[in-house]
């Protein structure tokens, strides 16, 4: 990539933040249709810190959401590869999961969750943990034929296989899953927040949008959105740095550790 | 060191790969499997190692006793390393899944290495090394157990022509050393007829045994350019030539 080529989208973005105050301006658009970017960074700054607050709240159940996908993503995927009973019951289920909009069961999580953070915590679960669940089932189903062979005639047993082999193998499948699912984390969590809020919880950022949204505080609005946009990007780019650099590291080590 | 008795190999969809094989593999020989694509050579070999079992007739150990694990190295046509792995530890493997500590195995996983050529690429990863030196890797592990038995699939034909007369040599000057027996499926004429104290021409579908000869060359430093070397690769031209359909 030349170096005109990275600094093009910087240079694209500015032009229409440019094009878009200039129109705003010249045309007289009311603010509570559309604000400038001036206006939004105003807004941003008159109240960052219930913003940055809400943030936090949104970026907490993201976490712990991110962290139980990848971990049940993990546990079903070593399931489905060890039995293929196991597969063959829970496959069809994680599709049931994965195409049902989180949003259509999201009240319900909501009623039988009672306690706000652990609902949507769950809600951003079910949206996340498919990306981690299909890629490593199948890392661990692309194990290289011949290699499972090599460990058969040295009298490898299935602990050693897994751990030695189809694991690590596995590994830039679950990687590539987990930056998929970092940013579907978000997304369930800011679903399950609007959700939540219209029953009267409201402390992430969905929150503020919706309040925003009753109020006809449209600056504040696209404040929090833009500060959501920036959000999902940082996680995206955070978990391919993470990706790239366990990539980089694995098998470095001593050879104990390393095959 | 064992003997197949009328081993044939059917497949799920009818193919016959194999049919009544019958021949014996004597301890110390270097015996090599010639035939042309689809001739049941791999088949064969996975057979010998274990990896696959006849339909009809049998395999007899000499002692009676299977092979058991580290008993057989077996050399891939693709190098098959662990991409993540150093050098080292891909050829640590197969002792590793006997159980032993990398402390125990150092020397024997280093001289393993060393007779290969790769003393000093002890921690590159595969993706550092060359085709040439991921293959001495990879025969290197099938070494590192001590096997009675090495079984080799076409291991030097993604290899490119110098690197392959220097593979063979090398392969050649091991097997004169120590002796092990091995098993070594090609379709080139020429790397039979330089290495093989025994080639076992096969039949395309059903494999069969088409002709079995005896070489023996002499031991000689520059056995490629001996009078005996050419005329060898011409005697096996011939029993091909006779072999084959038109």
């Amino acid at each position: 990539m030349t170096r005109l080529e990275r600094a093009a989208p910087i240079a694209f973005g500015v032009l229409g933040l440019l094009l878009w105050q200039a129109a705003v301006g010249l045309m007289h658009v009311p603010v509570y249709v559309l604000p400038g970017p001036i206006a939004i960074v105003a807004a941003f700054w008159a109240d960052h810190a219930s913003l940055l607050v809400s943030l936090l709240s949104t970026l907490a159940v993201t976490a712990v959401a991110l962290l139980a996908a990848a971990s049940l993503g993990m546990v079903l995927a070593l399931a489905m590869a060890a039995s293929r009973l196991a597969r063959a019951a829970i496959q069809p289920w994680a599709v049931v999961l994965q195409v049902t909009p989180v949003v259509a069961i999201a009240p319900l999580i909501i009623i039988w969750v009672n306690q706000q953070f652990a609902a949507l915590v769950v809600c951003a679960t079910i949206v996340a943990f498919f990306p981690v669940l299909s890629n490593t089932a199948a890392g661990l189903a692309a194990t290289p034929p011949e290699l499972a062979d090599l460990f058969r005639l040295n009298g490898a047993t299935r602990r050693q296989t897994l751990f030695l082999l189809r694991l690590p193998a596995a590994l830039p499948y679950f990687l590539a899953g987990l930056r998929i699912a970092g940013t579907l984390a978000l997304v369930g969590a800011v679903v399950a927040e609007f959700v939540a809020s219209s029953g009267g919880f409201a402390s992430g950022l969905a929150g503020r949008i919706l309040e925003s949204g009753y109020r006809l505080e449209i600056a504040r609005m696209f404040a929090a959105l833009t500060l959501l946009a920036i959000t999902g990007i940082l996680i995206y780019a955070a978990l391919g740095a993470f990706e790239r650099l366990i990539l980089r590291r694995f098998g470095a080590g001593p050879p104990g550790d390393a095959a | 060191m064992l003997r197949l008795n009328g081993v044939g190999r059917r497949f799920a969809n009818n193919v016959t790969a194999l049919e009544n094989i019958t021949t014996r593999i004597e301890p110390g020989a270097f015996v090599v499997l010639l035939g042309p694509s689809g001739c049941g050579k791999s088949t064969l070999l996975r057979i010998l190692a274990g990896l696959d079992a006849p339909d009809t007739g049998s395999l007899t150990w000499d002692d009676h006793a299977p092979p058991g694990p580290g008993d057989i190295g077996f050399v891939f046509q693709d190098a098959t390393l662990l991409p993540w792995a150093s050098a080292e530890a891909n050829v640590f493997l197969p002792l590793r899944l006997a159980g032993q500590s990398f402390e125990t195995a150092r020397p024997v996983v280093r001289d393993s290495l060393a007779r290969l050529g790769l003393a000093g690429f002890e921690q590159a990863r595969p993706a550092a090394l060359s085709g040439g030196m991921r293959m001495r890797v990879s025969i290197a592990r099938a070494l590192v157990s001590r096997p009675k038995l090495l079984l080799m699939d076409e291991p030097f034909a993604a290899l490119d022509e110098f690197t392959r007369h220097r593979l063979q040599d090398d392969l050649y000057a091991l097997w004169r050393e120590a002796r092990t027996t091995i098993v070594f499926v090609t379709h080139s004429i020429y790397e039979a007829a330089y290495l093989a104290s025994r080639i076992i021409v096969m039949s395309p579908r059903p494999g069969r045994i088409a002709a079995e000869l005896t070489c023996g060359l002499p031991d000689t430093n520059n056995r490629r350019t001996d009078p005996a070397y050419a005329a060898l690769t011409t005697q096996v031209t011939e029993t091909l030539r006779a072999v084959m359909p038109a």
